[in-house]
């Protein structure tokens, strides 16, 4: 055992985990010091959600070891879903993890102590912790996800690790947690910090993990990397600030104006703004209203593309092929049955054409990964004859890969007459569209076009109502 | 918020079903009459209680009828003839359904099937004990039963006291927080630590511990069993949680609300039998009442989304 | 490939009846197959229907099966009035009666928004007050070819057996082969999904709730045909036996995936374990027992057999 490994919060040597003949972790050495920020990155299967799970106890290793030279307490995970109990207040949620409440009179310390630790980190998060948390937006379940993983909890948070924990948050949250982890490092914490979005990676980060193919491919200190470096180190090649380089081509008539949208025939409309202000919920109505719960889907001038796939998306227990044909059955079938020749031509031909990595469309859906899945989702939706399609955030936990090919064939649908309503929450996606309408407070507070879509005219636009407000 | 509008309706449910009965029939506002009027509301409210705890964590109890029929039995036979024996009895059914709640989850079984047999194996043991109808029940349960407090009839202090305890137990305490937050999220209950299979044995040894005083409490106001007494528990049980404002999934209950749910569906029964409705659609228009005050339920959550 | 889930409720049917043809020593053999085939023909009936329900997806169940089947055997009976050559005429009352009970619980569970297991129990409280209103405590004979041909045979099958042997075929037909089946199944794995990939998921629910309670109608309408006319009770064991039918069945009660020969296997070996503990002397307490043990031992072993794939 090195010194290192001795004043470390967790260390772990050559740690691997096996699933059956699926190696996800494959001998990682690696150790955590007090004070440090380690920026863990890789695209989807890279390993990252194994290694959280070897070091918060989840599982335990196949070979090798993971150690706690100063003991397992104060090491704490905030997951990437939502983990909170929707039925239970704020402060209860706490207590869930504190077992050390308990007894007559427990609830006051469980108010205070939730309360202490969202003014810590959020400040002015105006969140009542005798809220149940099932009343509160994403964006706040996050915050008090977040803050429970910081609060003491009978003892002090070591390690905090936190998985793509900027993905609800809007950008002036972010900061305030960004904030809020350098701080507890400089104070001796140790914080594993893993998420999609590289500008905060380098933001936080002191030192940063990259890796691949369930090793361990870079460990460099962050400032020893560049945005183009750490990309190429995840094993895809992306252009540094990807900018859309089509000429912007004249679009064609209106073909939907809903919910205070527009869209033209080959259009792609951005929808941005802070997370949590409403393009959601104006994509899903914006649908509901173009479909029908009652009529058959023949020729359906929308189909819909989840984000959040588990809830919005995939249908679990079938296979890729069943998953990507179910929107168009109805065309292709005769007389109700369904033409089960066609059904596999189509599959196969979006197979190839969408790059779906599977040797054999009668694979359950869940044996891909979340990327994978992702792309069947968009083979569902442009499979169809609609000339509308609706994403909800559909890149959410997607690698760097699978959104470059994604990119294309969006501009190529377009290409040919389609229309796209696109909700990101990432600005560099937006930035693609033709028209971006920003959302602020459900409403939209300004139509960009052209020359407009910029991170800047984006942001500017979001902030600037907030102050008038 | 929302959790707080929750009992509103039972209450207002249960108020306007009482001021028609009142009007109906001006003497059955009195001590007496209200005695009448609830005294079945007991054993209702304790069963209601047991599938309220069972329906908290994601399940739902099929065999609650059957289970409560057969402590009957038990209470009327051996509890009556040796007592020691009947405690022994009827502490082993709690052990059972902890342990059928603990297998439950070990296995991942559906609950709704396990049950389902289990229905049969109640039923079948309360068969075997009591053939044909008969038993006593203990003199101390049929006092306890028939006791008259001042002011307040006894079946309605019973019910304040079971709502008044099992919200302390189910609401209040730390134990209920996680039995509910286990029907909320079973996954980030596991995650902060905590045993679920015992989490979900306790709460099916809890749900037993109030059937059996369901059974009890029954046997003390019949004063004897059979081996169907209370197969028609299941289902209102299901019917009094849901009337209590509770949800099937999601571990959204509200004891106070289960307790004035089963007080609904007792008075209903009272209260048609006060109409004067011919004995072909006495049942019937408890269905009738059933769907009346779940429209209305429907009204209100209309209304809390609004506000 | 392991084996299918549905071999298990036949191999538990084939065992059940060998035992109870072993402890005859083969004497009653073909009476005992006919009595299963026909009282299983019942089961699988209801059980076909309420399989449909539950592919729907958690939450959904029909309570009513019961109070259906009652009231349309009351119904058609009533109509018939014994009266020969209006068989037909009380199909068509029954599988009516079917079509209205349907609707009338799709409408409680979609317009009140009424989660399904509450909806169909207070409206079956309805359809028993119902029945119990026109029956008037009258025993009405069935007519007597309908009668006769509710308890002859083809082909030394059963006619009951063929009509839910056609059934079978049909349903397994809807949902293997047909759109409204994978709509179906969909739904059931996940609502959500379903109705945001397109699918008309409200007609799917209604279709669905219609379908089970015409077949509750059918099986009642059969049911008063062969056992000489309608009883109140008549459909009170089918409530948990069209529950544990699709259970047994291997169908998932999650929801989004069925089983249709697991569901004819299941029917058969209900009664058979019945006649089973019959022929080898059990009291009703026992019997009722051993039911319950060997449906949890039968979910027990179909779910260990699961978790090791």
């Amino acid at each position: 055992m090195t010194d290192l490994e001795r004043t470390a919060v967790v260390a772990l040597r050559d740690a691997a985990k096996h699933f059956g003949p699926v190696k996800a972790l494959n001998g990682v050495s690696l150790s955590v010091a007090p004070g440090e920020c380690l920026g863990l990155v890789g695209h989807n299967g890279a390993g990252k959600s194994t290694l959280v799970n070897l070091v918060n106890g989840s599982f335990a290793p196949s070979s090798g070891e993971v150690t706690f030279p100063g003991g397992p307490e104060g090491v704490r995970s905030v997951f990437q879903e939502l983990s909170l109990c929707p039925n239970l207040t704020v402060a209860e949620n706490l207590s869930i993890a504190h077992s050390g409440l308990k007894g007559r009179g427990w609830r006051r310390p469980a108010r205070a102590e939730i309360l202490a630790s969202l003014d810590t980190v959020f400040p002015d998060h105006g969140i009542d912790p005798d809220t149940e948390v099932d009343q509160l937006t994403i964006a706040e379940r996050q915050m008090v996800e977040i803050a429970i993983g910081f609060a003491p909890r009978g003892g002090s948070a070591k390690l905090v690790i936190l998985d793509e924990p900027t993905s609800s948050l809007d950008e002036g949250i972010a900061r305030q947690l960004l904030s809020h982890v350098r701080a507890f490092c400089a104070a001796g914490g140790a914080v594993i910090f893993i998420s999609h979005m590289l500008g905060e990676v380098f933001a936080v980060t002191s030192r940063i993990v990259v890796l691949k193919d369930g090793k361990v491919v870079a460990d460099r200190p962050t400032k020893d990397f560049t945005r183009q470096g750490l990309v190429d180190a995840m094993g895809h090649v992306a252009a540094e600030g990807t900018q859309s380089t089509i000429t912007r081509i004249a679009h064609g008539e209106v073909v939907i104006r809903a919910e205070g949208l527009e869209a033209r025939r080959g259009e792609v409309v951005g929808l941005s703004g802070l997370a949590g202000h409403g393009q959601a919920a104006a994509l899903a109505r914006l649908y509901l209203a173009q479909t029908s719960d009652w009529r058959a889907g023949r020729g359906a001038r929308a189909v819909f593309v989840a984000g959040d796939r588990p809830r919005d998306g995939v249908l679990p227990l079938w296979s890729i092929l069943r998953n990507i044909s179910i929107s168009v059955l109805g065309r292709d079938g005769k007389g109700g049955f369904v033409n089960t020749a066609a059904e596999r031509s189509l599959a196969e031909d979006w197979k190839q054409r969408i790059g779906i990595r599977t040797n054999d469309l009668t694979n359950p859906i869940l044996s891909l990964s979340g990327g994978n899945q992702q792309k069947v989702l968009f083979a569902r939706a442009l499979a169809s004859d609609a000339e509308i399609i609706v994403m909800d955030d559909p890149m959410r936990g997607v690698d760097v890969g699978t959104k470059q090919d994604v990119y294309a064939i969006i501009r190529a649908e377009a290409a040919k007459g389609r229309t796209f309503l696109w909700y990101s929450t990432e600005t560099e996606e937006v930035c693609q569209c033709d028209r971006v309408f920003v959302f602020r407070d459900s409403q939209i507070s300004a139509e960009l076009t052209d020359d407009q879509i910029t991170e800047d005219r984006i942001l500017e636009a979001s902030f600037e109502m907030m102050e008038t407000s | 918020m929302l959790a707080r509008y929750r009992i509103l309706l039972p209450v207002i449910s249960l108020a306007v079903l009482l001021c028609l009965t009142f009007w109906m029939q001006p003497r059955a506002m009195s001590y007496f009459g209200l005695n009448l009027l609830f005294n079945l509301a007991v054993p209702i409210a304790l069963a209601t209680i047991a599938q309220m705890i069972i329906i908290m964590v994601n399940d739902i109890d099929l065999s609650l009828g059957a289970f409560v029929s057969l402590v009957a039995c038990v209470t009327a036979t051996w509890l009556n003839d040796a007592p020691l024996i009947g405690v022994l009895v009827l502490l082993a059914l709690i052990l059972t359904y902890a342990a059928m709640g603990a297998v439950i989850h070990m296995l991942e079984l559906p609950a709704i099937v396990v049950t389902l047999g289990m229905s049969f194996v109640w039923g079948g043991l309360a068969l075997f004990l009591l053939p044909t109808p008969g038993g006593a029940s203990p003199a101390w349960i049929r006092t306890l039963m028939t006791i008259k407090p001042p002011f307040i009839p006894m079946a309605v202090l019973a019910a304040i006291i079971i709502a008044a305890l099992t919200h302390l137990l189910v609401i209040r305490s730390k134990l209920g927080t996680v039995l509910r937050g286990l029907g909320g999220n079973t996954r980030s209950i596991a995650r902060a630590g905590w045993n679920v299979a015992a989490l979900k044995a306790t709460a099916y040894g809890l749900s037993g511990l109030f059937g059996v005083l369901a059974g009890m409490a029954l046997v003390g106001l019949t004063t004897s069993a059979d081996a169907n007494i209370a197969l028609r528990y299941t289902l209102l049980s299901i019917a009094g949680v849901i009337l209590g404002g509770g949800e099937f999934t999601g571990g959204k209950v509200s004891p106070t609300g289960a307790v004035i749910g089963a007080m609904t569906l007792t008075l209903a029964a009272s209260f048609l039998s006060f109409l004067r409705l011919s004995p072909d659609w006495q049942i019937g228009a408890q269905g009738a009442i059933l769907i009346l005050v779940l429209t209305a339920r429907l009204l209100f959550s209309r209304k809390g989304a609004a506000a | 490939m392991t084996m299918k889930p549905w071999v298990w409720a036949w191999a538990a049917a084939g065992l059940a009846f060998a035992a109870t043809v072993l402890l005859t020593s083969g004497r009653g053999a073909g009476e005992l197959a006919y009595a299963a085939l026909s009282f299983g023909a019942f089961a699988a009936i209801v059980g076909l229907g309420q399989m449909l329900v539950i592919t729907l997806g958690p939450g959904n169940v029909d309570l009513s099966i019961p109070a259906c089947m009652t009231l349309a055997g009351t119904l058609s009976l009533k109509a018939m009035g014994t009266i020969e050559g209006t068989a037909f005429l009380g199909l068509a009352v029954a599988l009516a009666t079917g079509l209205a009970v349907g609707c009338a619980n799709f409408v409680l569970i979609w317009l009140l928004r009424l989660p399904p297991i509450i909806a169909t129990l207070a409206a079956s409280l309805i359809y028993q007050s119902l029945a119990i209103w026109s029956n008037r405590g009258l025993r009405i004979k069935p007519p007597e070819g309908l009668a006769d041909f509710s308890t002859g045979r083809f082909i030394g099958v059963p006619n009951l057996a063929w009509i839910a042997l056609a059934l079978a075929i049909l349903v397994w037909l809807l949902l293997e082969r047909t759109i409204w089946g994978r709509w179906l199944l969909a739904s059931g794995q996940n609502a959500r999904a379903a109705r945001l990939a397109g699918i008309p998921v409200q007609v799917v629910r209604a279709a669905t709730y219609l379908s089970v309670a015409v077949f509750a109608a059918l099986a009642g309408y059969l049911l008063a045909s062969f056992s000489g006319g309608a009883a109140l009770n008549m459909g009170a064991e089918y409530l948990l036996m069209s529950i544990a039918v699709v259970v047994i069945g291997g169908s998932s009660i999650a929801g989004g995936n069925s089983n249709v020969p697991g569901i004819i296997g299941a029917a058969l070996f209900m009664f058979l374990v019945v006649s089973m503990l019959n022929s080898y002397g059990a009291g009703a307490g026992i019997k009722s027992v051993l039911t319950g043990t060997i449906i949890i031992a039968i979910v027990i072993a179909a779910s260990t057999r699961r978790s090791r794939q």
